[in-house]
């Protein structure tokens, strides 16, 4: 990594830490959705890993995939 | 050789840019996977096991596997059906320290004239009350290209990737995440094996062929935006755009949808559609007009004009208890994707026909993938 990219990315970090007493407003109790395994994006890893490969192998575009887990190498 | 200047960089994602720092379950996945589509079928397993010591510390590992049987329409083309085999093992680890999650993943592929090694390391936090959490991630890749019958022949590939991600909670049902990547590489990008054809009035069909010739480095942004939504009824719904953009002139639009149902205590369906469409690379062409006509040479059909169109539909089943009784639980899974691909301007030349206006190529592929989960 470029130094000035990971001095930005550490500070970045740094930065939005001291934010951390920032009030939630959506309170813990209120958080029983996300903990559904239907809001699970990435549900089966194995399975969307696969599915990614599928698509980095027969598209131009990569990367970014995000929640969605990672692809493998191959077409 | 079946890599298309892909990096195993995403492989690494083993803690995916955008999750709480939560570490995964103890979890073993056994999948069987099956491409079908265009004249090629790639099957094969691919096992993954994840275990957690001191609630502190975590471990995976995944064995791949792909078996390939070609007969694409680049090689009916320009070469013979062939058959070969990559495998692909991955190992990764996570330490949980607070609301701070590192994770360090190593991956290797192999198969006879491609090899690829990909190191990198992930840092995800979570922020304002758990509400927020934002990682970035940084990996390396090493190849070596191949060519089968060419044993002088090797070249290397070196990889970068660059990525940020951020998930929000917005209220007690949306979950919105951004993520961005950046992906450098450097060295042979092209197919070793992959030709260009271009117009030749010598030759009986109107045209021949030479080998590829691609830029030697290549650098990519996309940009990624989703959300899901629970419904009330207990079901959520997602949406998924991403843009992307590179040196080589693709320019990407990605858009997706989903809704995943669940039904009684022990199935979970789920339904998506998938739509991509991109723009061709600069140096891209169907038929160039004479030998050597440009400096960089491309026919990659990944490279041209096109969309493609994706519906998937998958359903999770929890198994009931059986004799196994380190198993806490045990889901049996089976997914099915449909692709249509249809190509703006790349031709379908075993058609046969005037060189140039032969009928524009398109294809469908059937996707599957089995498997079975345990929990332990």
């Amino acid at each position: 990594m470029e130094p000035k990219r990971a001095v930005a990315m550490a500070a970045l970090l740094a930065a939005l830490s001291g934010c951390s007493s920032v009030e939630p407003w959506v309170k813990p109790y209120e958080r029983q959705n996300f903990a559904d395994p239907v809001m699970a994006g990435d549900r089966d890893p194995v399975a969307v890993a696969y599915l990614n490969h599928v698509f980095e192998a027969r598209e131009g575009a990569r990367g970014a995939l995000g929640s969605h887990g990672g692809g493998c190498g191959c077409n | 050789m079946r890599f298309r200047a892909l990096p195993l960089l995403m492989a690494l994602a083993v803690a995916p840019a955008g999750r709480a720092a939560v570490l995964p379950d103890d979890r073993a996945d056994v999948l069987y996977h099956r491409y079908d589509g265009g004249g090629v079928t790639i099957d094969g397993p691919s096992l993954l096991v994840r275990k957690k010591f001191a609630e502190k510390y975590s471990v995976s590992a995944n064995y791949y596997v792909d078996m390939v049987s070609s007969a694409s329409i680049d090689v009916v083309t320009t070469a013979s059906p062939y058959k070969e085999r990559r495998t692909q093992t991955s190992v990764g680890a996570d330490v949980l320290n607070g609301r701070t999650q590192y994770t360090v993943a190593f991956a290797n592929s192999d198969e006879n004239d491609y090899t690829a090694n990909t190191a990198g390391i992930d840092v995800s936090q979570d922020l304002f009350g758990d509400l927020t959490n934002l990682s970035f991630g940084y990996s390396r890749g090493w190849d070596e290209v191949r060519k089968r019958g060419d044993a002088e022949f090797s070249e290397p590939v070196d990889r970068s990737s660059y990525r940020i991600g951020l998930t929000q909670i917005l209220t007690p049902a949306l979950m919105v995440g951004f993520n961005w990547e950046l992906v450098s590489d450097e060295g042979l990008l092209n197919n070793p094996y992959r030709s260009v054809r271009y117009l030749d009035s010598d030759s009986a069909t109107g045209f021949a062929y030479q080998p590829e010739v691609y830029p030697r480095t290549r650098t990519s942004n996309a940009l990624a935006l989703n959300a899901r939504y629970f419904l009330p009824y207990r079901a959520a719904l997602s949406g998924d755009y991403r843009y992307f953009t590179d040196t080589w002139g693709v320019d990407a639009n990605t858009a997706q949808l989903g809704y995943t149902q669940p039904w009684g205590k022990q199935w979970i369906f789920e339904v998506t559609y998938r739509w991509y469409g991109q723009s061709s690379a600069d140096f891209y062409s169907d038929l160039f007009p004479r030998r050597d006509a440009q400096n960089f040479l491309g026919r990659d059909k990944e490279l041209s004009t096109f969309s493609s169109q994706m519906i998937g539909l998958g359903a999770t089943y929890e198994l009931p208890p059986f004799g196994a009784a380190f198993l806490k639980r045990t889901t049996l899974s089976l997914f099915y994707d449909r692709f249509r691909f249809d190509y703006d301007d790349f031709r379908d030349v075993t058609a046969g026909g005037t060189p140039g206006e032969e009928p524009l190529y398109g294809f469908d592929a059937d996707v599957l993938r089995l498997f079975f989960s345990g929990w332990f």
